[in-house]
């Protein structure tokens, strides 16, 4: 989850674009290693003998708006709707073709606890299909999308929608454990005298609302703070962290201009403007970052709400499908969704290192090398988070001690990494960015001619999750 | 079931409190000659990093830094060559071990001197180091990380700037208290300046450790580094280099300006500096703290006097005469019996957290406790904690509910003062596992047993017991007073059977009495002792035979309490003249709490095994109270009533009747207010004695700190043979041979007493 800080990143006003171009093209690369554009790969496919091919065939997403502006009188479901909506526009689907609906989300909305059977009913998919709702902190969707393909695997399913949803503008504030307690109560009270009695035994306490939890639950840290012991246990410095946000934000206003963020759909907001585009991206200056004080360990901390990412509101949605049956109702699909993990740390001192111990572990399974990977996005929760499991995944030292493995796989090089912006700049609706990212991937294993991605992400628990995604041929 | 009673809550530290005390002082075995020069220096050095001296402390000899005679040496010319380099703008200081500032002082180097005047001398040596490093024209940045006590304190608040980790091993704290001494290098002074009037008091009258945040909250640190997690490097050691980096930004910002060293006073503080600008609020203060010193101390400790007086010396007669009266009274101290008596059991304690039966052949990881009472829950919660699965059994679901929700309770306890997370706790309570069968038995490593004091049912346990469990297995009982030989009858593996007394209630008393018998392993009592001290107690290892050490002495001290009260005391008048002594409870009230009944079960127990020697109150007396249902504290009456919710209590009306049928007349040749004491004292002592004579005992040390930190015995006496030490043997026999032509055997010394008051040149400690 991301900086629960908001806003201050807003004061930074956008900075002159040609600087930012000049700077973009600056390598912020750990390793140096320089890849041939012509490379031969370990492996021609991952495709394996027997197990079916699952294929990425389309991914929408909402533009991801920071939360309290366009979307804020929304609700979670609306927002998962206008996702669905668009992929059914996109592909043209027929309503009742789809054999199971997940969504991803974290900050549930008590009322639509099961946001993809609201979603979708609203969407207007036939009423038929099942649909279930999925959590796991910043990488939900990626577990509905990987539910998703164990359904197909399985022989279940042969088409699926995954999706994930989040919505900041509004989140479930509760009465206090004791006025609940009270509520209910009253609630059973039968006659008068024990309803005045406990009518009067409210107290000025009773009235204080519980806020959603900013911390981690196991450990009582809230993310921001951990993430600036992570930064600087890796020993990454402010100027580091803020030139990897403004690289993050030159890039994605990069990509938009370019017209290269395709996943985004515009969407009419009732009662308000059509919304086109992600309205987080501003790239500032190295000046302006550096004025910043430390949102979390002060004095001496180096997070930033600028080089954190932002609260967001969002959904995204992608159609997964079997080959076969993409092939027979004649889509093209983008992408083949291959080899993934999850894995889990010390949710108190590696809370944010998923990247670092999934990457080795995913590429170890699908049997390919770092340097097979043609297209890297990684969630990028924090800069210095990043730049810390940029770092690790760099570290012989950190592979033997803490990963079992002899040698460090190495780090991702620069020039294949989030080049069309990140959760730093494009926002993180925490449930919607696993799409994002694969979606990501394929649009840019299409773009750049590449034949592997890699998607990383981190999350709340210690929690991370890796996937390797192949090109389809064209 | 046990003996002992509950000996915690001291607000002032004199009582038990001593066992909490980090490695303060800590002596070295070698010591050091030769003053090094330069690059030869091995305990202090510095390197220029820009314009700041980074000061790395380490001492190679020890696992702790100490201000030992040479680390001041080297600290000094350290300081004289960063005080004359031009490039050098500021310093840090910082422990280049990880996970120690500074301990403390050396103590050797004060039980070295013979004079208060050399003590003065050192003290004085000390305050002047000090004040230099205070009124240092480069400021000076004490980065710590670890613990900070005692001397190690004195020297960081005298620099200009400190930043501590927040990590659970930063402790700041003055235990000097604990060791009957006070803050000898310039702590009286410093510290009411920087944390208050009231804050000072209480950190050098309890001696408490501080923790970081909290010592943030109080001023006594500026600044605060969180512990980092792995990273390219271990995590302690990027710790202490991120606590380095941010020291330095620290010491660059003083110099620059950015920093300010004078503080922006909240309201709130303002007030506060206003009233104590007040001389007359001062005088109350003074005055107050006293009354409660004299109120927890009984006068018996001279140490928080003597800090109250150096503190007032410094605010009402300026800083010289404060200095002069601080180093004075450090001397004087230095010289007592009381802080001879202290360090003695703060050594002992040192000795009796240490494993001399070596490595046991297999760690205990899983352990099962039958009994979910008191006292097998107790055990239960100081061992879940550890990183030990341990199984809790019981016969009923009553019982294990109870049990079990006094394992919760302590951890629960523990989250509400946050000194662990709703988290941790439950983590912890997931290695519990609460169950009725001896499902799983089969893995135990050690089965404790904690289940009534009734032979025929132990019996029957360690049958059943041993029926399930692996060969390896140890089976140790928990019993006050049953001989473990008897116990391990019913045992085909004798070798296996051990004892381990608990104290009660187990979570606060640090004691654990460990009984081997002729029969027990070697290996077995080295897991025992293994177990015990990851448990967090202070052990000792005695003999077998009936009531061991502990039990043994506190019986005939019970009886003569009995004795005292059919003679007409008043229990009221008992609890003050036993306290008045220096035990931390009153007989009457280690009566109630230990239980009527159980008194009256080890009296007869014991009164059998020993004869009429441990006669002297009737043991009807304890009989006809339990035949009552006055069985002390947990049935609400005993010797007093107890009421819930009420701290007071008021001496139970019906025990007249009891006393009065028993009743006895007192001579009054030995009933006076200090032969009463002395009459109590004696056979405890006495009794101790004869323990280490027939070799229950392995030595004094062990005898000292079982009576201390099991029985509540003065720690201001530092324990029964200390207490012959310093009485004297030849005093206390003489007294024993009047209380015998009265009372007969019951005060007879035992030959090794008698050898001692014989020879005054006998002496348990040297």
């Amino acid at each position: 989850m991301a900086s629960m800080l908001m806003n201050s990143l807003r004061c930074c006003p956008p900075v002159n674009p040609a600087w930012a171009v000049q700077y973009a093209t600056r390598s912020l690369s750990t390793s140096v290693q320089l890849h041939a554009q012509v490379q031969t790969k370990s492996k021609k496919t991952l495709a394996k003998p027997g197990v079916k091919n699952i294929v990425l065939v389309e991914g929408v997403r909402t533009p991801f708006l920071l939360s309290g502006t366009t979307y804020a009188d929304l609700m979670p479901h609306d927002l998962a709707r206008a996702a669905l909506q668009g992929l059914l526009h996109k592909t043209s689907l027929p309503k009742d073709a789809v054999d199971y609906i997940i969504y991803g989300t974290v900050i549930q909305e008590v009322k639509t606890s099961n946001v993809a059977r609201e979603a979708s009913l609203g969407a207007g998919f036939s009423d038929k299909i099942p649909s279930h709702t999925v959590t796991m902190a910043c990488i939900s969707s990626n577990v509905a999308m990987t539910t998703g393909v164990g359904l197909i695997t399985a022989g279940q399913c042969d088409t699926i929608v995954a999706g994930g949803v989040e919505f900041m503008s509004d989140v479930p504030i509760r009465h206090s454990r004791k006025m609940r307690k009270t509520m209910l109560a009253l609630n059973r009270a039968k006659t008068l005298g024990q309803r005045l009695s406990l009518i009067g035994s409210i107290r000025m306490a009773h009235l204080t609302p519980e806020l959603p939890a900013v911390a981690e639950f196991s450990t009582a840290e809230t993310m921001g703070h951990s993430a600036d012991r992570l930064a600087a246990a890796f020993g990454v410095t402010r100027l580091e962290q803020d030139e990897f946000a403004l690289r993050s934000h030159t890039l994605a206003k990069q990509a938009q201009d370019a017209g290269l963020l395709s996943d985004v759909i515009s969407f009419k907001v009732p009662g308000r403007d059509t919304v086109a585009k992600d309205n987080g991206i501003r790239p500032s200056s190295m000046e302006q970052l550096a004025k910043l004080k430390p949102a979390f360990i002060k004095p001496h901390g180096t997070v930033t709400a600028a080089n954190s990412s932002f609260l967001t509101d969002g959904a995204s949605a992608v159609l997964i499908m079997s080959e076969e049956k993409a092939l027979a109702m004649g889509y093209k699909p983008k992408a083949y969704l291959r080899d993934f993990v999850f894995v889990s740390q010390d949710p108190k001192d590696q809370l944010l290192l998923g990247p670092a111990y999934g990457t080795p572990k995913v590429l170890a399974r699908a049997g390919l090398t770092m340097d097979d990977i043609d297209v890297f996005e990684f969630h990028e929760a924090f800069a210095g988070q990043i730049m810390a499991n940029l770092k690790a995944l760099d570290s012989d030292w950190f592979a033997q001690t803490y990963m079992g493995r002899k040698v460090k796989v190495g780090a991702p090089a620069m020039e294949k990494f989030n080049l069309w912006g990140g959760s730093l700049s494009l926002g993180h609706p925490f449930g919607a960015t696993g799409c994002r990212l694969v979606t990501t991937v394929a649009h840019r294993l299409l773009k750049e001619g590449g034949q592997y991605g890699l998607v990383a992400a981190c999350a709340a628990g210690g929690q991370g999750h890796a996937m390797v995604i192949e090109a389809y041929p064209q | 079931m046990s003996l002992s009673s509950t000996l915690n809550g001291s607000y002032l530290t004199p009582r038990l409190r001593i066992n909490k005390v980090l490695p303060y002082f800590t002596s070295h075995t070698e010591t050091h000659v030769s003053p090094k020069i330069d690059s030869s220096r091995t305990h202090v050095n510095y390197e220029v990093k820009e314009d700041v001296a980074v000061i790395r402390m380490n001492d190679p000899t020890s696992k702790v830094n100490t201000l030992s005679v040479q680390m001041q040496n080297e600290m000094i010319e350290v300081f004289n060559e960063v005080l004359a380099n031009d490039a050098v703008q500021s310093a840090v200081l910082i422990s280049s071990k990880p996970g120690c500032f500074i301990a403390g002082a050396d103590i050797n180097m004060i039980q070295a001197c013979n004079t208060s005047e050399e003590v003065t001398k050192l003290s004085q040596e000390g305050q002047k180091m000090f004040a230099r490093i205070e009124n240092s024209p480069k400021p000076i940045v004490a980065a710590i990380n670890g613990p900070c006590l005692g001397g190690g304190l004195e020297f960081a608040i005298a620099c200009q700037y400190r930043v501590a980790t927040k990590s659970k091993k930063t402790v700041l704290g003055t235990p000097e208290v604990m060791l009957g001494l006070l803050p000898g290098a310039g702590g009286t002074q410093r510290l009411p300046k920087m944390v208050g009037i009231p804050g000072a008091f209480d950190m050098m009258l309890t001696g408490r450790n501080i923790r970081a945040d909290k010592a943030k909250k109080m001023g006594l640190v500026h600044q605060l580094v969180d512990p980092l997690g792995p990273g390219l490097k271990s995590p302690e050691e990027r710790t202490i280099e991120y606590l380095e980096e941010v020291a330095i930004q620290c010491a660059k910002g003083i110099v620059n300006k950015k920093i300010s060293l004078t503080k922006e006073k909240g309201m709130m503080q303002k007030v506060q500096d206003y009233v104590m600008g007040i001389e007359f609020v001062r005088q109350q203060i003074y005055k107050t703290v006293t009354a409660k010193v004299m109120k927890m101390s009984k006068g018996l400790y001279p140490a928080p006097l003597k800090i109250i007086e150096s503190v007032k010396a410094g605010l009402e007669q300026g800083p010289d005469s404060g200095y002069l009266a601080e180093a004075q009274n450090f001397g004087k101290l230095a010289m007592t019996s009381e802080s001879n008596a202290l360090i003695g059991l703060y050594h002992g304690q040192v000795a009796c957290k240490k494993n001399r039966f070596g490595v046991p052949e297999r760690p205990v990881k899983n352990l099962a406790i039958l009994g979910a009472g008191l006292m097998g829950a107790g055990i239960a919660q100081v061992t879940v904690d550890k990183g030990i699965h341990t199984v809790l059994k019981d016969t009923t679901v009553e019982g294990l509910s109870r049990g079990q929700q006094q394992v919760y309770k302590g951890l629960n306890d523990k989250t509400k003062k946050k000194t662990i997370t709703s988290f941790e706790r439950d983590f912890t309570l997931a290695s519990l596992t609460g169950q009725l069968d001896y499902s799983g038995f089969e893995k135990a490593d050690m089965v404790i047993e904690a289940v009534f004091e009734d032979l025929n049912i132990k019996h029957r346990v360690i049958k059943e017991v041993e029926a399930v469990i692996p060969p390896h297995c140890i089976f140790a009982t928990n019993t006050s007073a049953l001989p473990i030989k008897d116990i391990a009858a019913a045992s085909i593996r004798p070798e296996k059977v051990i004892g381990m007394h608990y104290f009660s209630p187990v979570d606060k008393m640090q004691l654990l009495e460990i009984i081997t018998t002729d029969k027990t392993s070697k290996d077995t009592t080295a897991s025992a002792v293994a177990v015990g001290l990851k448990q967090g107690k202070v052990i000792i290892v005695v003999g077998d035979g009936p009531g061991f050490y502990t039990t043994r002495c506190l019986a005939p001290m019970l009886a003569e309490a009995v004795r005292l009260l059919q003679e007409g005391v008043d229990p009221k008048k008992l609890d003050a003249l036993t306290t008045g002594f220096g035990f931390p409870v009153g007989a009457a009230t280690l009566a109630d709490e230990v239980g009527i009944d159980v008194a009256a079960h080890v009296a007869e127990d014991l009164g059998k095994a020993f004869g009429s020697r441990f006669g002297g109150g009737n043991v009807e007396v304890l009989k006809t109270m339990v035949e009552k249902g006055f069985k002390g504290r947990k049935s609400g009456k005993g010797c007093y009533v107890y009421t819930p919710g009420l701290k007071s209590k008021d001496v139970n009306p019906d025990i007249e009747d009891v006393l009065g049928k028993y009743k006895l007349t007192p001579n009054p040749l030995v009933s006076s207010d200090s032969d009463v004491q002395y009459r109590l004292v004696s056979r405890f002592v006495n009794e101790a004695v004869m323990c280490l004579q027939e070799g229950i005992l392995n030595g004094p040390v062990e005898g000292d700190i079982g009576a201390v930190f099991g029985l509540g015995f003065p720690p201001c006496l530092g324990g029964p043979f200390r207490f012959v030490d310093t009485f004297g043997a030849n005093k206390l026999v003489e007294k024993m041979k009047r209380y015998e032509e009265v009372y007969g055997n019951h005060f007879t010394p035992c030959q090794l007493l008698l050898d001692h008051a014989k020879d005054s040149s006998k002496r348990f400690h040297k």
